[in-house]
């Protein structure tokens, strides 16, 4: 299984916001599984989806130069299940930015309505803390980020189109 | 318009109790962050955000939390602040009240400083300064 809980990104702008989308599909064990009898995206992986989302939005501020880490879910209501079939719609904002961390105000929208809201906590983690070095190989993480469209989408803080990040290029 | 002191616990109330995931009575003036409120240190990254949204302020994290001095041989020997480590400490936080940490002023100790009355001093400096 990979661990990716966004399907594409659909908008971002660097220092504002972004946008997803995360189709819940029966192939999925986790769906078919998580509630037997009863498919549902559950609740925790739609967090992880707003978190990936989010740690992007934080970790691209500051140019993938930090090590990003979720570090607190302040608030996770969710109105209505994510069925087999449902389509969300991701939206995240970026509440706050400090040099130790950052905040988002997170939304899933199914159909029109409602579906989550999602407060999250990021913060960095200093050199020498848990491994040394980048937390993602550079090059997966911009593989990551191209399957998920975020180079087509993406603004970056200088309003350019098609960024690019000196943190993702390959030194060798 | 200055904020009162009503005014400004009650908002430093609810970003505790948002935070920490506390009850409103349980934030009195003389709670401790740490050991009566259970924060942990993440918290204190959560508590500052929240504060800065509240009041539309700037906390750089030095002020809450003056790592510099703790860590500095000039003020700690043998982990504990010297006099004029928490000289230092008074100049640098005097919305803090240092006196039970003055009886002993391990660095260990200092985690559990805070009080939610220090942290509304703290507050009314940067709001009605």
């Amino acid at each position: 299984m990979r661990w990716f809980w966004v399907d594409r990104f659909t908008e971002f702008v660097s220092g504002s916001h972004a946008a997803g989308i995360k189709n819940v599909c029966l192939d999925a064990e986790v769906v078919d599984e998580y509630c037997p009898g009863y498919p549902m995206l559950p609740p925790t992986l739609i967090i992880e989806g707003m978190a990936q989302l989010g740690g992007i939005m934080v970790a691209e501020a500051f140019e993938f130069d930090k090590r990003v880490v979720l570090a607190k879910v302040g608030k996770a209501k969710f109105l209505r299940p994510a069925l087999n079939g449902d389509t969300l719609q991701y939206h995240v904002q970026l509440d706050a930015l400090q040099d130790n961390g950052g905040t988002v105000t997170c939304t899933s929208h199914c159909d029109g309505e409602l579906q989550a809201e999602i407060e999250l906590m990021f913060a960095f983690l200093e050199d020498g803390t848990i491994v040394e070095g980048p937390l993602y190989d550079p090059d997966d993480l911009k593989a990551m980020l191209q399957i998920m469209k975020f180079f087509v989408v993406a603004i970056d803080k200088d309003g350019n189109r098609f960024p690019k990040y000196a943190k993702l290029e390959s030194e060798d | 318009m200055a904020l009162t002191e009503e005014d400004i616990f009650a908002k430093v109330n609810e970003a505790l109790q948002d935070a920490l995931g506390v009850d409103e009575d349980e934030v009195t003036e003389e709670a401790t962050l740490v050991g009566d409120l259970g924060a942990e240190s993440i918290d204190f990254l959560d508590i500052v955000f929240k504060l800065e949204k509240a009041f539309d302020i700037n906390i750089p994290r030095e002020e809450l939390s003056p790592e510099d001095i703790l860590t500095n041989s000039q003020y700690v020997q043998d982990g504990t602040v010297t006099a004029e480590g928490l000289a230092e400490l008074e100049r640098r936080m005097p919305w803090a009240n240092l006196d039970n940490f003055k009886a002993d002023p391990k660095v260990q100790n200092f985690g559990n400083l805070l009080t939610v009355g220090d942290l509304c001093r703290y507050v009314a400096t940067k709001v009605n300064a």
